[in-house]
């Protein structure tokens, strides 16, 4: 029973979310999303916790605890990668590099300044983390960079670390065709990142 | 790797910088020197400012993390990774032709893939350790990976992301005038990068090139070079 229920609202949210596609533009089903998914969120998972007798507000302030210590350890990281990106940025070898790749990725819209990033994000997360932070300071978080690099960020992982613990987890030491697909998926989120950055906020 | 990527940064940093100091201009009438101090006076107020930020930041990121890592822990409690892992299982069973759906492998596979999606973090780890300890019972060849562990790697860096979280609070920590607004264009951008991964995987997986075969070769020919 319970797993109908479950069904019949996944599919009238898929259904909802077809129509909304039949009837309006694509940009701004794609604003509707982004408005409504937190409140959504923030519905659903309590309410859903509050029916199968978890007690909500004390497990909530429990996994909040956690806040702390997650933006707490990613300080000596962010330092780090500061100290690395603020030398090569303000003495002006950003600029340099930025103006020599430009040609380059200026023909699918990304800026120069975003190659750091790309680079940066199969190797290291908090570096990567980083990048993007610096980026979103200098260019200002609702710029065309601060959107591009928030929106590679979230589309692409830290692959050679995940390939290394998962795969040092077992002892595998031939990975096969593990790394070349990864690493295609992650080039494929980069540019659908720029495409979708371009049709939506270009 | 990073050790060396973090220390070129800095060196060629500070040498485009005490290059710059030599002020040198090139015209057509010869080269003129003007040595100033400027760029390396400008590097190390960079770099200062940069170390205060690294900290406005992170403080700014603690109540969004602590807002989210409260909610999913509601997720998690109330076994909603459960649910969704049951509605999974039906694609999950085509993708992973090699796993028996019975198998407990297919199990820890699917609940970590779905505590990827809903962007678990810390959680989805250990469930994505776990499903690789269970995909390796069913590995003839222990030190290779079998078709299974790479569709599994290739879909978890990849994954479709519902919330990123951090950069939503990086965002606003930055003063994003809607820090949100993200979250539709990198569902899409996911969806394009996990049907890459699969489509990658499958072609790949039946390459000459990466079959189990080659690599038991190449792994008793290292062996023979290690004894002799």
């Amino acid at each position: 029973m319970k797993n109908l229920k479950g069904k019949i609202i996944l599919f009238s949210i898929l259904g909802l979310l077809i129509a909304c596609f039949a009837l309006f533009s694509f940009v701004s089903v794609m604003q509707v999303i982004s408005v409504l998914a937190i409140p959504l969120i923030i519905v659903i998972i309590p309410l859903y916790g509050y029916f199968k007798g978890v007690k909500v507000y004390e497990v909530f302030t429990d996994g909040a605890k956690e806040g702390f210590q997650v933006a707490l350890r990613i300080i000596p990281f962010l330092v780090a990668i500061f100290l690395a990106i603020s030398a090569f940025r303000s003495s002006g070898a950003m600029d340099l590099l930025s103006w020599i790749l430009s040609p380059i990725t200026s023909r699918i819209g990304m800026p120069g300044e975003v190659i750091p990033m790309a680079l940066m994000r199969p190797l290291s997360g908090s570096g990567a983390l980083g990048i993007m932070s610096e980026l979103i300071k200098t260019h200002g978080a609702d710029s065309y960079i601060g959107r591009l690099v928030s929106i590679m960020m979230g589309s692409t992982e830290t692959t050679f670390y995940i390939l290394a613990v998962y795969f040092g987890s077992i002892n595998v030491k031939q990975t096969r065709h593990a790394l070349p697909a990864a690493l295609t998926a992650d080039l494929a989120g980069i540019i659908a990142s720029v495409v979708i950055c371009q049709i939506i906020f270009g | 790797m990073i050790n060396v990527i973090w220390l070129a940064m800095i060196l060629i940093g500070v040498g485009v910088a005490a290059i710059r100091c030599l002020g040198i201009t090139v015209t057509p009438l010869g080269i003129y020197l003007a040595p100033t101090f400027e760029p390396l006076s400008q590097l190390t107020n960079g770099i200062f400012e940069y170390a205060k930020f690294a900290v406005e930041l992170a403080i700014g990121l603690v109540g969004i993390m602590a807002l989210w890592l409260g909610i999913m822990k509601i997720a998690e409690k109330s076994g909603l990774i459960t649910v969704i892992a049951r509605g999974l299982r039906p694609v999950m069973v085509r993708l992973f032709p090699d796993i028996p759906p019975e198998h407990p492998a297919m199990g820890s596979t699917i609940m970590a893939l779905s505590a990827t999606m809903l962007g678990l973090g810390n959680a989805s780890t250990p469930l994505g350790l776990k499903a690789f300890q269970d995909m390796q019972t069913l590995n003839k060849h222990k030190d290779i990976a079998t078709n299974a562990q790479c569709t599994f790697m290739a879909l978890s860096t990849s994954s479709v992301t519902i919330i990123p979280a951090t950069i939503i609070g990086i965002r606003s920590a930055a003063g994003s005038s809607n820090p949100t607004e993200i979250i539709a264009p990198v569902i899409v951008a996911t969806v394009v990068s996990t049907t890459v991964a699969l489509i990658m995987t499958k072609i790949l997986q039946r390459l000459p090139r990466f079959q189990v075969e080659n690599y038991i070769e190449e792994n008793t020919e290292e062996e023979t070079h290690e004894e002799s």
